[in-house]
């Protein structure tokens, strides 16, 4: 046996079903022995394409998504996609050939030093040096990749290394004297917390993405307690988006609900999140005052990191929150949600009406076309907090997008890996126009695979996102955001790839563009094509507070004001 | 304030690449670094000189315990023993600056491990301070080179970093 294929068998040992990848000479040796194997192999078009796609597979299941490449270009196509993973502790093996061991360092054709490269972006890495190595590696890698907080894993494997004969066992054991997570939170510390929320009068409950698989624990805990809930953007799912105890999300684009409660919140009890500034706004005048803030995160270096925590609590948000449930009783809250109500009732999200197609209205016409019973993945940019905003999910891993990468393109290769992993759902990519063209090219991997997903370009004709802040920081100076001039006829493109594709430009022909969208046997392209000066609001601008919030366009406030 | 953070690590390739990269990353202040092996196969350990205010040293401690390879992290602020080895090379024309230097020398307990017609070489080993203050009396006759090491510390007592304490890793 070569190494090669003691690789994929260490692959199908971890239960690997699905690998997303593209070949080239120093990974070659492993997609010979591919050739025999039952794992089955996505092409995408680019390296960015798979990494992504793998990254939005782990998203959707909850399993470890696997790519592989080649060397030096190969391997560098996937550095941003793995420092998006990174930042949104996501489970992925990254696996990537290199020039053989006695080239490496004399910069040999097709060279890079990736596990260099990559050492700053992913949760560890390897150079496999010895080809009896290669099951520890990969179980280390599979282990450490989906254990405590998750995180991308890279696997570096020279071309020889894959060719040599392969002696070793499969039976490894676990080896990481270094590497304990600890999953079950202090006792101590969680009878301190549900003491101080026993106390509390105007408790919240802030989850992010920590929470999406302890969504069960989370729904009890918080219908037991009666204590509202906040979603973050990578939270979004871990709490029924229906459901009556939900604000919203918070921070910049997030709802006025959320921003309050948090601003007056007595006790915090933040599950899975790590407090980004794009929640936070100025640290200084955050949850100005919580006189305790509880945070459990799995990782002991977000404790205190930005905020400063009164209870912290290490831990699996599922195991404490089990722990946590223990002892949680109905809370007497009626006057701190009698304030909610009237905040939320006052201040719901909405969008100016306009002659124009919006957004908005498209967004929401989906959701509520699907009930909400679908798998969504955005690009970055206006339509993502859109979507975000409009297209409330009530159901775990089902809303996906770039959080802390902020990571322009990858809407499309996330609706591939969310549609491989649930391929039985629903899945529509609200995507922009910049974005979308940053990773077009894998619309081909959609017919390959006949992978019926729903592009919604929101077509803007503006990189809208930079356009808005432009309009609103610099003094409309709107510098280098035009796209209309020279974006392609994207109903026109899809159909180049035999894709359908479906353009909408008025407000009338809404309802019948949502409908060819979704009985569409197949993927379709959809541009609508939306009001070019729309914002997103309400907005706390970077290093604010929730106390700067605006709630439109101030020159549009002036208008009805005057 | 000053920190000094012992670390024991697998002697893995590139660990140190890793400390060193988390270190730029982060924008961590590290102003001496100091590895050799252990007395057990496989380890390594590193001593650090840090500085920061509470909140980065927290911070330093948490993210080097994030890295896979590192098994142990102390912060000495207990009672510990530090040292430094700085080797200096001076110049010294006649007999009598050839005096004066032994008498530094002497007062600081240093050794001359090279003699040479018109330089000596001198060995010291001590605290940051006293390794300063060495090569301060040593100016006026003219330093031709210093070479000095990273600090290394140790706990006083029965206080050893162990494996096994390392718990919160993620
Ligand atoms: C790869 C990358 N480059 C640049 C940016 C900066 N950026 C953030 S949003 C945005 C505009 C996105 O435009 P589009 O996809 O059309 O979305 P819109 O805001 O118009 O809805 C840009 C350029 C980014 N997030 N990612
Ligand atoms: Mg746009």
């Amino acid at each position: 046996m070569k190494g090669s294929e003691a690789l994929l068998k260490a692959l199908e040992r971890e239960g690997v079903e699905v690998i997303f990848g593209h070949p080239g000479g120093a990974i070659m040796p492993t997609y010979d022995a591919l050739y025999d194997s039952k794992i089955r192999h996505i092409l995408v078009r680019h390296e960015q394409g798979g990494i992504h796609a793998a990254t939005a597979y782990a998203r959707a299941s909850g399993r470890v998504g696997v790519v592989m490449a080649t060397s030096g270009p190969g391997a560098l196509n996937l550095v941003t996609g793995l420092a998006d993973a990174f930042m949104d502790s996501t489970p992925v093996v990254a696996i990537t050939g290199n020039v053989p061991r006695a080239l490496i360092g004399t910069d040999a054709f097709q060279e890079a030093d990736v596990t260099g490269v990559t050492m700053p972006i992913t949760k560890h890495n390897y150079l496999v040096q010895e080809v009896n190595d290669i099951p520890r590696v990969v179980r280390e890698a599979f282990h450490i990749a989906s254990t405590g907080r998750p995180g991308p894993v890279l696997i570096d494997l020279p071309k020889d290394v894959q060719l040599a004969e392969f002696t070793g066992t499969f039976d490894v054991e676990l080896d990481l004297p270094g590497y304990k997570p600890t999953t079950k939170g202090h006792p101590k510390q969680i009878e301190r917390a549900l003491d101080a929320l026993e106390k509390a009068e105007r408790p919240i409950l802030m989850v992010g993405g920590g929470a999406q698989h302890a969504h069960g624990e989370l729904l009890a805990f918080a219908e037991r307690t009666g204590i509202p809930v906040i979603t973050t953007l990578m939270g979004l799912g871990a709490f029924p988006g229906n459901h009556p105890l939900w604000l919203g999300m918070p921070g910049m684009h997030g709802t006025v609900a959320a921003n309050r409660a948090i601003h007056h919140a007595d006790v915090i009890l933040a599950i899975g999140l790590r407090f980004d500034d794009r929640v936070t706004g100025k640290v200084s005048r955050f949850a100005p005052h919580a006189h305790t803030i509880i945070h459990v995160d799995i990782d002991p270096a977000e404790i205190g990191k930005v905020v400063r925590t009164h209870v912290p609590i290490v831990g699996d948000a599922k195991l404490v929150l089990r722990e946590l449930l223990k002892g949680a009783k109905p809370l007497k809250l009626a006057a701190w949600w009698r304030e909610l109500e009237e905040w939320r009732t006052r201040h719901p999200l909405r969008w100016r009406p306009r002659p124009h197609l919006q957004s908005q209205e498209v967004i929401r016409a989906f959701h509520e076309a699907t009930g909400g019973q679908a798998v969504v993945t955005t690009g970055v940019g206006q339509h993502q907090m859109f979507a975000a905003q409009f297209f409330p999910v009530s159901r775990p891993r089902s809303f996906i997008t770039s959080g802390g990468l902020g990571t322009m393109g990858v809407g499309l290769p996330f609706a591939i890996g969310a549609k491989v992993a649930r391929p039985e759902e629903l899945v529509i990519d609200f995507d922009g126009d910049g974005s979308f063209q940053m990773t077009l090219q894998e619309l081909a991997t959609l017919v390959k695979y006949r992978l019926d997903v729903k592009v919604v370009i929101l077509n803007n004709g503006y990189l809208g996102m930079v356009r808005q802040w432009q309009d609103l920081f610099h003094a409309r100076r709107y510098s280098e955001v035009y796209l209309a001039d020279s974006n392609p006829d994207f109903a026109r493109l899809a159909e180049a790839y035999g894709i359908k594709g479906v353009r909408v430009e008025r407000k009338e022909d809404l309802m019948k563009g949502v409908e060819a969208v979704l009985s569409a046997d197949g993927p379709v392209v959809a541009e609508f094509k939306v009001y070019h000066e729309e914002g997103v609001f309400p907005m706390i601008p970077a290093g604010g507070a929730a106390e700067d919030m605006i709630l439109e366009h101030p020159a549009e406030r002036e208008e009805v004001e005057a | 304030m000053r920190h000094v953070i012992s670390v024991l690590v697998q002697d893995h390739p590139r660990v140190l690449n890793r400390i060193t990269g988390l270190f730029a990353r982060r924008g961590f202040n590290l102003e001496s670094l100091a590895v050799g092996t252990t007395h057990v196969p496989g380890l390594s350990r590193i001593s650090l000189v840090v500085s920061g205010d509470d909140h980065t040293l927290e911070q330093v401690e948490k993210q080097l315990n994030r890295l896979i390879e590192v098994l142990k992290v102390t912060d000495h602020s207990e009672p510990h023993v530090e040292r430094e080895l700085a080797l200096v090379k001076v110049h010294v024309a006649g007999v009598e600056e050839r005096l004066a230097v032994k008498d530094i020398q002497e007062a600081f307990r240093a050794r001359v491990v090279d003699v040479a017609q018109k330089s000596l070489i001198l060995e010291l080993t001590g605290d940051s301070k006293k390794v300063d203050s060495f090569i301060e009396a040593l100016r006026p006759y003219g330093i031709l080179e210093v070479m000095r090491t990273g600090a290394v510390a140790m706990s006083r007592g029965e206080r050893t970093l162990k494996v096994r304490e390392k718990r919160e890793a993620v």
